[in-house]
């Protein structure tokens, strides 16, 4: 089985939309959103939702306060700013500042604060017209989305492994932080998806970048190239001039929009020229993926 | 004069338009009072790109992670067993340290029963500062193959000058990253754009700010005047967010962008736009 993923440094450039045509297009493939953040593909794709599981990503510190003896130790130790105190001098723990080291607890000699697994999020397994579909909701304002992003890549694997499936397409997101190192890491290529502006093209250097250090193939593909003729071109140099094989360039196209707003994948939804070089450019994927 | 404010502009999804706005609020309010700029988009910093700000300073953030004495360590294998993140291991000949999992907490280099744990500084990434004309500007820059962003943005956050009116260009989601820029601001603008995933992601900023407490607006940007602006504004209303501005949807914005160019610079009429954004903000965060 092949794992593509579908990334792009800076957000908005089209990769969920090249997702779900690709998903379309495919024959045999299991999909997965691992944008857990701000995850979209499902509005394309409008999943059956199978399955619902729970997500403990970590623990948080909770303050026994009958316990609490205001000796402020956990105040000291906590790198997080998470831990303030009251007016009684009682430790008050800052939910959303908490990364659940746990060095709070440890310290606490009238053992007043205990670690509690929190739930983050959730996660579903959920049928398509184009095949099984493993996607995320990461809880507002929760962390651990790369471990999230893993469980929803663990599942997925899964599922095309019993089913006998042998493609696994996954719509990234944004960055080259936490989660998408981990949706970048042992995948077979990933599929950059850039625009000719200036944040679109220093964007995917930095993403051509982060899939170098992790020894990830990678191809790259121009949204809207002809808003800027000229730094399409400068960004195809460089991806000439960097070994980067250029998939192909989508021409802007206002049926994008409406096909979105339809919620529908693009190939299926328009016969307009982007919905021709998105077809393109999943021909050359799959070229890349064998 | 009333006190400067300091103004988060978020999104959810990401390619909104958070940093024209942030680029162009902090442009138009530059003209008439002392502003700061801080991009804390640090995996993808893009502002400067438009501001075209001469960076004279640049600081290293490090994060502290835990070096291994062999000749005290017994591999009793406490510190593999405190640590959170998985970030130790203890085979039968050495501790192993992966330093891309750990956090810096702290917890095994005060645990360690041998205190056979030193902290050394590992760099993930810089704060640059500098000015963009009149506007002090300050970007945080994760180094590529670093997996964790928000101790570059508290060490950007850092540097807010509370004298100024700060605009705070914020990352796309609506996890650590997102709640990192936004902590501590008077005011959460949140940008959007008329499609089904502008409205979704917009639903997720604006539960975020609100687990935060502050209080928040809402920009559509590339407005078409259709269904999908009417969707947004149902939405706002039903949550009582209050809509601030709509930038309508024009190729020759998307193509003056892709100059690096700002929408101030285009048309000077859009300058008394952002500064009627700003006041109608003001006026939003009581």
């Amino acid at each position: 089985m092949k794992q593509l993923v579908v990334i792009s440094g800076k957000g908005g450039t089209g990769k969920t939309v090249l997702s779900a045509s690709f998903a379309a297009l495919a024959e045999n493939a299991v999909l997965a959103d691992v944008d857990v953040d701000a995850s979209n593909l499902h509005l394309l794709l409008r999943p059956e939702v199978r399955e619902r599981h729970e997500f403990f990503g970590g623990k948080k510190a909770r303050v026994d306060e009958e316990r609490c003896t205001a000796c402020r130790r956990c105040l000291t130790v906590c790198r997080f700013d998470a831990i303030s105190a009251d007016d009684e001098g009682k430790a008050r723990i800052d939910r959303l500042a908490c990364e659940g080291c746990g060095l709070c607890a440890r310290v606490c000699e009238p053992a007043a604060i205990v670690m509690e697994p929190c739930l983050s999020g959730e996660w579903f397994v959920s049928s398509t017209r184009f095949g099984p579909f493993v996607h995320a909701r990461l809880g507002i304002a929760q962390e651990n989305s790369g471990k999230l992003v893993t469980e929803v890549r663990k599942k997925a694997r899964e599922i095309a492994e019993t089913e006998g499936r042998d493609l696994l397409i996954m719509d990234g997101s944004p960055g080259i932080g936490c989660p998408v190192i981990a949706s970048l890491s042992g995948t077979d290529l990933a599929l950059v998806v850039t625009e000719p502006t200036p944040s679109g093209a220093h964007d995917m250097e930095r993403i051509v970048g982060l899939a170098r250090h992790f020894k990830i193939r990678a191809v790259c593909a121009v949204n809207k190239f002809d808003i800027h003729p000229g730094n399409a071109e400068r960004i195809a140099s460089w991806c000439r001039a960097e070994g980067v094989p250029l998939v192909g360039t989508v021409p802007f196209d206002a049926e994008v929009m409406a096909c979105v707003s339809r919620g529908l994948p693009l190939v299926e939804c328009s016969r307009g020229p982007a919905a021709r070089s998105v077809r393109g450019i999943w021909e050359r994927v799959r070229e890349h993926l064998i | 004069m009333s006190r400067a404010l300091t103004v988060a502009v978020a999104s959810g999804k990401g390619g909104t338009g958070k940093t024209t706005v942030a680029v162009n609020l902090a442009l138009a309010l530059s003209a008439g009072r002392p502003v700061q700029f801080l991009d804390c988009d640090v995996e993808e910093p893009n502002a400067r790109f438009f501001l075209a700000p001469r960076i004279e300073a640049s600081e290293e953030v490090a994060i502290l992670v835990p070096e291994i004495d062999e000749s005290l360590c017994d591999r009793c294998g406490l510190c593999a067993r405190v640590c959170a993140y998985n970030a130790l291991a203890v085979v039968p000949q050495a501790v192993l340290v992966f330093s891309e999992l750990c956090h810096g907490c702290g917890a095994c280099a005060l645990l360690c029963p041998r205190k056979a744990i030193r902290e050394v500084p590992k760099r993930i990434g810089v704060v640059e500062s500098g000015s963009a004309g009149p506007i002090d500007f300050r970007q945080g820059r994760l180094d590529v193959g670093q997996a964790m962003s928000p101790p570059v943005i508290r060490a950007l956050r850092k540097t807010r000058d509370a004298a100024r009116t700060v605009v705070i260009d914020a990352p796309p989601g609506t996890s650590c990253p997102v709640v990192e820029s936004m902590r501590g601001s008077d005011f959460v603008l949140l940008v959007t754009e008329p499609t089904p995933f502008g409205l979704h992601d917009l639903e997720l900023a604006a539960g975020a700010a609100r687990e935060l407490g502050l209080p928040r607006g809402v920009l559509i940007n590339r407005a078409d005047g259709g269904e999908g602006d009417a969707r947004i504004a149902a939405f706002c209303a039903a949550e009582g967010l209050p809509v601030l501005m709509t930038i309508p949807f024009d190729r020759a914005i998307a193509e003056a962008y892709a100059r690096g160019r700002t929408l101030v610079d285009l048309d000077a009429a859009w300058a008394g736009k952002f500064l009627d954004l700003y006041d109608a903000l003001r006026t939003a965060a009581g």
